[in-house]
């Protein structure tokens, strides 16, 4: 049995062993839940934060990292950003009949083992298979179970004026490494896509304290994410382009496809809005942190404004408004 | 002055350019392309140069100055089911008379963006019973890469591949501006990547003729500040001449193999241009041996040289080109005419002036 066919979905003998031979084996951090459709999951005191999110990516293999990968960083990350401590997930897979059966053992143990690296345990799931046409190869849908410890909260309601804005590293990889994959595009053979869970990182944040709010800025970049956040605070944040770290193959390849770094989708970053007085403490845990060596202050918030609104200071010293991407960003001509 | 220096910080060059515009006339200088005017818009470089400066976006985005025929056609071609449309991202969106490459891929059609001719030529040889049509909209930059992949086409006997040529030319529009002659022009901002290719000599006319500067630049912001420092140094010193500022990327000859490419699939012809009309030799036609690989012989896709454009008429797309008009005093501006949803393909591209006035100056 080499690819996926129909008769896996079917719901007889070849799903379960599909299930039982392929897909179990790999899962085995269940924490003693047996994978049933219904996880039970025993609570502690707390808030418990929810998230769900479904990856189409293409290509599902790229520089960095895999759509397993992504599926799990995305929902853990979503987690954690909000402040919670990831503990259970669900795996959904939607398989086009075909599939190969060894790229799915790669993407699913990929997405295992970040789970596993994020102390994650991934308790139910679902599998479909559809006809061949009817989907692009794979399509996984994550979701994530998390606890808010007692008394923590990150929320844009906490953002205060005078608050910084600090990224924990470069941006735009993960977008550009995706469009670097394309045939006859190159951006340098260094650039990978920074898909990774944020949790660990986070939690040692949350444990310095004066942590106002977070974000992982995913589709849609930065710019998108940050003026959500100034919209959902009320506030008007002023961010320095020549603060904001960009690794130099990113730089390059929106040159020359002329795209905006600010607007390229990352999966292992963070905003981080932060009050003024833990400055010090937050950029010693970010810089001593493998996924926060490269972090920056790149900007504060400025004051109250009701609109929402970012504003960017350019390397010529001009302070112009950042906008909503509208509709998506095309790589142009030449 | 050392040209390109980062170590000179932004606020020297601009007090270099200060300096040199003091004393000078009120000056207009053309950015002819795209790619400059997004990098103007982006770093807000119009808001600090001295008032008497005044940057004009010209027309050099490629989206922008593709016909509405030429889009009509590619547009009926999409619906034949035989055909695969391989295309650069910029055109999903562009409007014709009636709908986008984006509604025909929504509606069934095969539409395949790529981000190179390679590509293409791979997805014309893994779907053998469709035709693949790569829509060949571009300048001097991407014509020849167009060329090549015809050339390879042919080498390996792809017969189910095939290039729609929409490719123009920069410096005839150039001369077709200055004959023109309705909009002031005092010197040119010239694409760094046109000339990679195509080197200096093709604007020699420019200063020659029209005595007007000239200078080649790159598209980073300290380019763009050298740039203009040297356009107003000759300003200056009465000079007209074509300067190259982007010495990392251009030699005077420009690419003769790139050149030889193009020469080798194309001939040059008299194209429509939106919002110019027709240009004489400003359009890159596939030549007779090629005949096999050029999308307008092979679907028959004609171009009326009378053509009237309707939306013409309303949207100011042609005087945004021509510099006789800024974006935002065309009626339509941010009103009936967005990204989201743009009258003219000036607000579509990433390159469109349109567009880099609405993101980033508006
Ligand atoms: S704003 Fe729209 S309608 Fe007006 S010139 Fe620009 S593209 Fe054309």
């Amino acid at each position: 049995m080499d690819t996926i066919t129909l008769a896996h979905g079917s719901g007889g003998r070849l799903s379960r062993e599909l299930i039982e031979e392929i897909i179990y084996p790999i899962f085995n951090n269940n924490n003693g839940h047996e994978l049933y459709d219904s996880a039970l999951l025993p609570l502690k005191k707390g808030t418990i934060a929810m998230t769900t999110d479904s990856f189409v990516i293409s290509p599902i293999f790229f520089p960095g990292g895999n759509i397993g990968k992504l599926a799990a960083c995305g929902t853990i990350n979503d987690l954690a950003a909000a402040g919670a401590i990831p503990k259970y997930m669900s795996v959904g897979l939607i398989i086009e009949e075909g599939f190969l059966i060894k790229d799915l053992q790669e993407i699913l143990i990929s997405l295992y083992e970040t789970a596993v690296e994020a102390d994650v345990y991934v308790v139910t799931g679902d599998t479909k298979i559809v006809e061949r046409g009817s989907a692009d190869r794979i399509y996984i849908n994550t979701s994530g179970i998390g606890i808010v410890p007692e008394g923590a909260s990150v929320s844009p309601k906490n953002i205060n004026v005078d608050d910084l804005v600090i990224v924990n590293g470069t941006i735009g990889d993960h977008g550009m490494a995706i469009l670097s994959c394309r045939e006859g595009l190159s951006f340098g053979v260094n650039l990978k896509s920074d898909c990774t869970p944020l949790n660990g990182l986070v939690k040692e944040l949350l444990d310095v304290g004066g942590i106002s709010c977070m974000r992982d800025p995913t589709r849609g970049g930065l710019a998108s994410i940050l003026l959500e956040l100034a919209h959902q605070s009320g506030t008007k944040m002023e961010i320095c382009e020549k603060a904001i770290p960009l690794h130099p193959s990113v730089r390059a390849g929106c040159d020359m496809l002329g795209l905006d770094p600010l607007y390229l989708a990352n999966e292992g970053k963070l905003a981080i809005i932060a009050n003024p007085s833990k400055e010090e403490e937050i950029m010693r845990v970010l810089q001593s942190h493998p996924l926060g060596k490269n972090a920056q202050v790149i900007g504060r918030v400025a004051s109250r404004d009701l609109k929402g609104t970012v504003l960017l200071e350019t390397d010529l010293g001009v302070k112009r408004p950042l906008m909503l991407l509208e509709g998506e960003e095309l790589p142009r001509i030449c | 002055m050392k040209l390109h220096n980062t170590e000179r910080n932004y606020s020297e060059k601009l007090k270099d350019i200060e300096t040199l515009a003091r004393g000078l006339p009120a000056v207009s200088i053309m950015e002819i392309c795209g790619t400059h005017t997004m990098a103007i818009g982006r770093s807000g470089l119009r808001r600090v140069l001295p008032d008497n400066i005044r940057l004009i976006s010209g027309p050099g985005c490629p989206v922008c100055v593709t016909h509405d025929r030429e889009i009509d056609n590619y547009l009926e071609l999409a619906k034949d089911k035989r055909v695969i449309i391989a295309t650069f991202g910029d055109l999903l969106r562009v409007p014709g008379s009636k709908g986008t490459l984006n509604a025909a891929r929504s509606q069934g059609a095969g539409v395949v963006v790529v981000y190179s001719t390679l590509e293409a030529l791979r997805l014309a040889s893994n779907n053998p019973d469709h035709e693949v049509v790569f829509l060949g909209v571009g300048f001097e930059t991407t014509a020849p890469t167009a060329a090549l992949s015809i050339i390879q086409a042919k080498s390996q006997g792809l017969g189910n591949y095939s290039v729609y040529s929409m490719h123009k030319l920069v410096p005839p529009a150039l001369e077709a501006l200055l004959c023109d002659g309705s909009v002031k022009l005092d010197g040119f901002i010239c694409p760094g990547h046109v000339s990679t290719i195509i080197g200096t000599s093709p604007y020699t006319f420019v200063a020659e003729q029209y005595k007007k500067p000239c200078v080649i630049t790159g598209f980073e912001i300290h380019d763009i500040l050298d740039g203009l420092y040297l356009l107003l140094l000759q300003m200056r010193q009465n000079k007209a001449k074509i300067d190259i500022q982007y010495i990392r990327g251009v030699k005077p000859d420009g690419n003769p193999i790139a050149r030889k490419t193009m020469d080798t699939v194309f001939r040059t012809g008299d194209v429509l241009w939106r919002g110019f009309g027709v240009i004489p030799n400003s359009g890159l036609h596939i030549r007779e041996e090629y005949r096999d690989y050029d999308a307008s012989v092979k679907f028959g896709l004609a171009m009326d040289h009378h053509y009237i454009n309707e939306k013409e008429a309303i949207c100011s797309c042609g005087d945004i080109l021509k510099g006789l008009k800024t974006p935002n005093e065309c009626d339509l501006f941010k009103g009936l005419c967005t990204p989201l949803n743009p009258f003219g393909p000036c607000m579509v591209s990433t390159e469109g002036a349109c567009a880099a006035y609405y993101r980033y100056e508006a």
